[in-house]
């Protein structure tokens, strides 16, 4: 058996004495795109936080190529090949495109490689091309969210954890960058742990899916069979059939809490 | 009215002590911005700087320049240990806490100062004791302009460093936005007690330059109170703002001493309640909000 690139194993974290996270497992393999869905509070931040250091886990263990990484700083983290790509995207607001760009390879030292790579974000991103020295912060959401990816990529990480990149971005903005996450992860081989709320665009790109509720897993299984499912049809696709009497009654809806 | 001779060498000297002003200034507010803490001890690192330089020069005789740079360093290896061993432990807790630590820190560090180097005032040779005749019968201090060629130089060297050097946009980087840094494996933590170390270094460097100005004792470390409303002034994080402001109350200093004799040492203070009166942000502002 292979080991898998990431590993969570029986995850607990706190926010002071509120329990966010509730013992969650969960495995990413190398070169596959997977998905975490959750409603507003269920804890996916929380998780992609205490994968790459930001959060310390209270208990369980985070593994990255079978070596224990959890409650180490996230620069440390970094620095093994983690890249995190925020909620909110975060750039450095009064860095240009082109320094933002940088800082995602600041621990590297091969100069041409890295000049290649920005070009190659330039590539994914050609919105981005023509703004390399306008500030970050100047820039609109859908442009932010481009940089905070291509900015993650610049580090040549093993993997990539993407918190919600649909956050507040348009309907074919939200096709266009779920678009280039699939290329990426083609192209680049780049293996990507997704944690969305647009259970659609998500799914579509992704192999595996994890659906997480009140802090625990609750499901999981391939992309498509998740697509398939009748909950999460319901529950995040707002896709149901009509009930008998052609309206549902809001106490027969199913909930695992 | 003052004849223009005297207008000019108060306004010469206005602008040297601006400079000085400066100097702290930039410590304030580089501190301030990789870590929302105002370091209030700040001054002390400049008193601290002006002892150093002077054992270095005179108790042990090696001369002013070797002297001045050994006294920089050593006070900026404080300056990073005052970060990397205190600190850092203290972060997160409430303003209250660390504002408290930083003023315990400037009694701590003059007291110190005082069992090592003695209460009394003691003088500094510096290279800078000659005049300068500009013409018209002025004549400038050369100590004067010591210390606006050295802030013209420091600022200089701090633009490029910050402007165009990977770990000074780094320290820019961590200091917008310290948890994005961290993600991109920016050494953060070891970044801002750097900017710890930068910050008293500049702070020692304008205490021996003041030295021939203000003689060096365990008080001189009060002007940073005066550099800080320089750079309230400015606009607290602002670095040009900050220079700005200690220009400009470096500048009213003199005259508002000699036209009202009677707010003699408080004028900073005056213009400071001014500014926050008509311009609370200050007179340049840098603040962004982030789009949802």
């Amino acid at each position: 058996m292979t080991i898998p690139l990431l590993e969570l194993r029986n995850i607990e974290t706190y926010y002071g004495p509120i329990m966010a996270i509730r013992g969650v497992s969960l495995h990413v393999d190398e070169g596959e795109i997977v998905t975490v869905l959750g409603a507003n509070g269920a804890g996916k931040t929380t998780l992609l936080k205490t994968a790459s250091g930001a959060l310390d886990s209270r208990k369980g263990q985070v593994l990255f190529g079978g070596v224990e990484i959890q409650c180490r700083d996230p620069d440390w983290v970094a620095r093994l090949g983690i890249a995190h790509v925020p909620e909110g995207r975060e750039v450095f607001p009064f860095l240009s495109v082109a320094e933002n760009l940088a800082m995602g390879a600041y621990n590297r030292s091969d100069r041409d490689a890295v000049a290649a790579d920005v070009d190659t974000v330039y590539d994914y991103f050609p919105g981005l091309r023509g703004l390399k020295t306008r500030m970050a912060g100047y820039l609109s959401g859908g442009e932010q969210q481009m940089l905070a990816i291509g900015r993650g990529f610049m580090a040549r990480p093993k993997l990539l954890l993407l918190d919600e990149p649909s956050l507040g971005l348009s309907p074919t903005l939200v096709d266009e960058i779920f678009a280039i996450i699939a290329r990426l992860n083609r192209e680049q081989g780049l293996t990507i742990l997704l944690v969305e709320q647009n259970a659609n665009a998500a799914l579509r790109v992704s192999a595996r899916g994890y659906v997480m509720e009140v802090g625990g897993m609750v499901m999981d299984g391939p992309s498509d069979e998740l697509l398939e499912s009748a909950d999460i049809k319901e529950f995040y696709l707002g896709k149901k059939d009509a009930g008998i009497r052609g309206r549902r009654r809001w106490k027969k809806r199913k909930t695992w809490r | 009215m003052l004849p223009m001779s005297d207008v000019i060498h108060l306004a010469i000297t206005g602008i040297a002590q601006g400079c000085a002003y400066g100097l702290i200034a930039l410590g304030f507010v580089l501190i301030y911005k990789a870590t929302e803490v105002v370091n209030f001890a700040h001054g002390e690192f400049m008193m601290l700087g002006a002892f150093a330089v002077l054992t270095f020069s005179e108790v042990l005789g090696w001369g002013f320049w070797p002297a001045f740079g050994l006294g920089c360093l050593s006070i900026g290896a404080v300056g990073y240990l005052v970060d990397a061993q205190i600190m850092r432990r203290i972060i997160g807790q409430s303003q209250a806490s660390v504002f408290i630590l930083t003023v315990a820190f400037g009694f701590i560090f003059r007291s110190l100062a005082g069992m090592i180097f003695g209460w009394n005032t003691q003088s500094l040779d510096t290279p800078f004791d000659g005049r300068i005749a500009l013409g018209g019968g002025i004549e400038i201090g050369t100590d004067r302009l010591a210390i606006v060629g050295a802030t013209v130089v420091l600022v200089g060297a701090l633009y490029l460093f910050f402007a165009r050097t990977r770990v000074g946009i780094a320290m820019q980087a961590a200091s917008q936005n310290q948890l994005a840094a961290f993600y991109m494996g920016i050494p953060v933590k070891r970044l801002i007690s750097f900017t710890w170390a930068i910050g008293a270094m500049i702070a020692a460097a304008a205490g021996a330059l003041l030295a021939p100005v203000t003689q060096v004792d365990t008080t001189i470390g009060f002007l940073g109170i005066k550099a800080l409303s320089g750079a309230i002034i400015g606009g607290f994080g602002s670095i040009p703002g900050a220079l700005l402001g200690c220009l400009l109350i470096g500048l009213i200093e003199p005259f508002a001493d000699y036209y009202v004799p009677s707010i003699k040492g408080v004028s900073a203070y005056v213009v400071m309640l001014l500014v926050l009166f008509i311009r609370p942000e200050g007179l340049i502002s840098q603040t962004y909000q982030k789009k949802a």
